[in-house]
């Protein structure tokens, strides 16, 4: 296995765009990403398209192809993977291995997804299928109400509040509110955050991500042809991807997600890192809940204390360890497909000192986690300054 | 068998928008296995004895038992 490096990244905006289709959003980003890397389409020899439901939501199936050849890839390998809301994560997991493994050199990965062209209850639908579709989803459960069911337990475990859910949500609106493409740039305080409308208690409106089109693209080489590229490389110090069961139900203890607690072990071996190095981390939030979950899971704060960690003001900005520092999956948006590269995107571009409005101050070890469903997928990346 | 964990769910998927709010939970069986279902009549919380009240479409449900509060 050899080093691999991100030597090019490109986003869209996250929003509601009514006149953008799912291959122009694609298209946007991986040109942009294209640039930024100075390569030209033909000199990629891979591409990886995560996107979790184009076929649902568009009607396009056969999708990495034809995103490819908006992009002007030539003939190339074009393999859309999908795994929920890990969809992103899992295909630049992929694309990590095959450089790494020297399949190939010069590989570019995207996530998209297009999301708002379809009514809110057939948007549900769709998102109910990444979860147990005759098990639980035919109970009555909702994706929130999958997570709500998993924040009870947690408050019922260790005492985490409302007020700890609501912290993380004030604390990524205010982050959003700073990051130009953000979906969401409203500022909230802890009182309308706890006087949301509820959606399945005790999560409401404000504990839930946002339903967003979008896309990101990054663009992966071995480290030693980095510089041919790029003087802005960020080197990829481990990469992994782990699986769970999808149903809620069939899990032992639904107040940590097993898959994310492996996938970080792993991580942390392969980069020979400890949780206590990493600087900053892109987590994450589909609901707040699943923020301070994460931040458990993945050792920055001991089992059950994730809600105090986050009342206490440990992930803010301006905090110990900063998560989510664009607005995170609450207030940047969440297309599902794109999210885990538009993770892997965001902290390369605060390694790379180009982030902006939101640039962190501490920056040369970031830690990216996509999580698929209730935590059947999650993805675990370390990227490192050179 | 008991209550592991529950919600009521306010924003209802389509087919079940006219029971909204309706709570479910992740009951135990007394096997240790466990299922996902529907909480009929009184509100049941985490820890919870409740027992089978039938099903709708082969969509389980369970009730408090006792009936009275605890």
């Amino acid at each position: 296995m050899r080093p691999v490096a991100v030597i090019g990244l490109g986003k869209t905006p996250f929003g509601a765009f009514p006149d953008r289709d799912l291959r122009s959003l694609a298209v946007e980003a991986g040109r942009k990403c294209l640039e930024d890397g100075h390569l030209r389409a033909p000199q990629v020899e891979a591409f990886y398209l995560g996107n979790f439901a184009g076929p649902s939501f568009t009607g396009q199936n056969h999708l990495a192809p034809f995103v490819g050849a908006g992009l002007g890839l030539a003939g190339i390998p074009c393999t859309r993977v999908e795994n929920a809301c890990a969809s992103g994560g899992s295909a630049f997991f992929h694309a990590w291995t095959a450089v790494a493994a020297g399949v190939y050199d010069l590989v570019l990965v995207a996530g998209v997804e297009k999301m708002t062209s379809q009514p809110t209850p057939r948007v549900a639908e769709i998102l109910a299928s990444a979860g147990d579709v005759e098990g639980e989803m035919r109970a009555g459960a909702t994706f929130p109400a999958l997570f709500a069911m998993i924040a009870r337990r947690h408050m019922h475990d260790f005492g985490t509040r409302r007020e700890d859910l609501a912290a993380v949500s004030v604390k990524n609106h205010a982050n959003g509110a700073r990051n130009p493409y953000a979906h969401m740039r409203k500022v909230i305080t802890l009182d309308q955050a706890l006087a949301g409308r509820p959606v399945a208690e005790p999560l409401t409106l404000y504990d839930c991500s946002l339903v967003s089109d979008g896309a990101a693209a990054v663009l992966l080489a071995p480290i030693e042809r980095a510089a041919e590229f790029t003087d802005r490389h960020v080197r990829v110090a481990a990469c992994a991807q782990t699986s769970d069961s999808v149903a809620l139900d069939e899990k032992e203890d639904i107040t940590t997600f097993p898959a994310v607690k492996r996938a970080a072990q792993k991580a942390y071996a392969m980069a020979g890192l400890t949780a206590g190095d990493i600087q900053f981390a892109e987590l994450h939030d589909c609901f707040t809940i699943a923020e301070i979950i994460a931040t458990e899971d993945l050792g920055f704060v001991r089992r059950g204390e994730g809600g105090a960690y986050a009342s206490e003001g440990c992930t803010l900005p301006t905090g110990p360890r900063p998560v989510n520092a664009s607005g995170g999956l609450k207030s940047k948006g969440h297309p599902v497909g794109a999210t885990g590269v538009a993770q892997i995107c965001d902290v390369s571009m605060q390694i790379r000192g180009d982030a902006g409005p939101i640039q962190l101050e501490r920056n040369e070890i970031g830690l990216a986690q996509n999580l698929g469903g209730s935590g059947a997928t999650a993805v675990v990346t370390i990227l490192l300054k050179p | 068998m008991k209550v592991y964990t529950e919600t009521v769910v306010h924003s209802a998927p389509e087919a079940y928008v006219g029971d909204a709010p309706y709570q479910i939970a992740i009951v135990i069986r007394d096997d240790g296995s466990r299922v996902t279902g529907r909480i009929a009549g009184e509100h049941a919380a985490i820890g919870d004895e409740v027992e089978p009240a039938g099903t709708r479409d082969g969509l389980p449900y369970f009730k408090k038992t006792g009936g009275g509060k605890a």
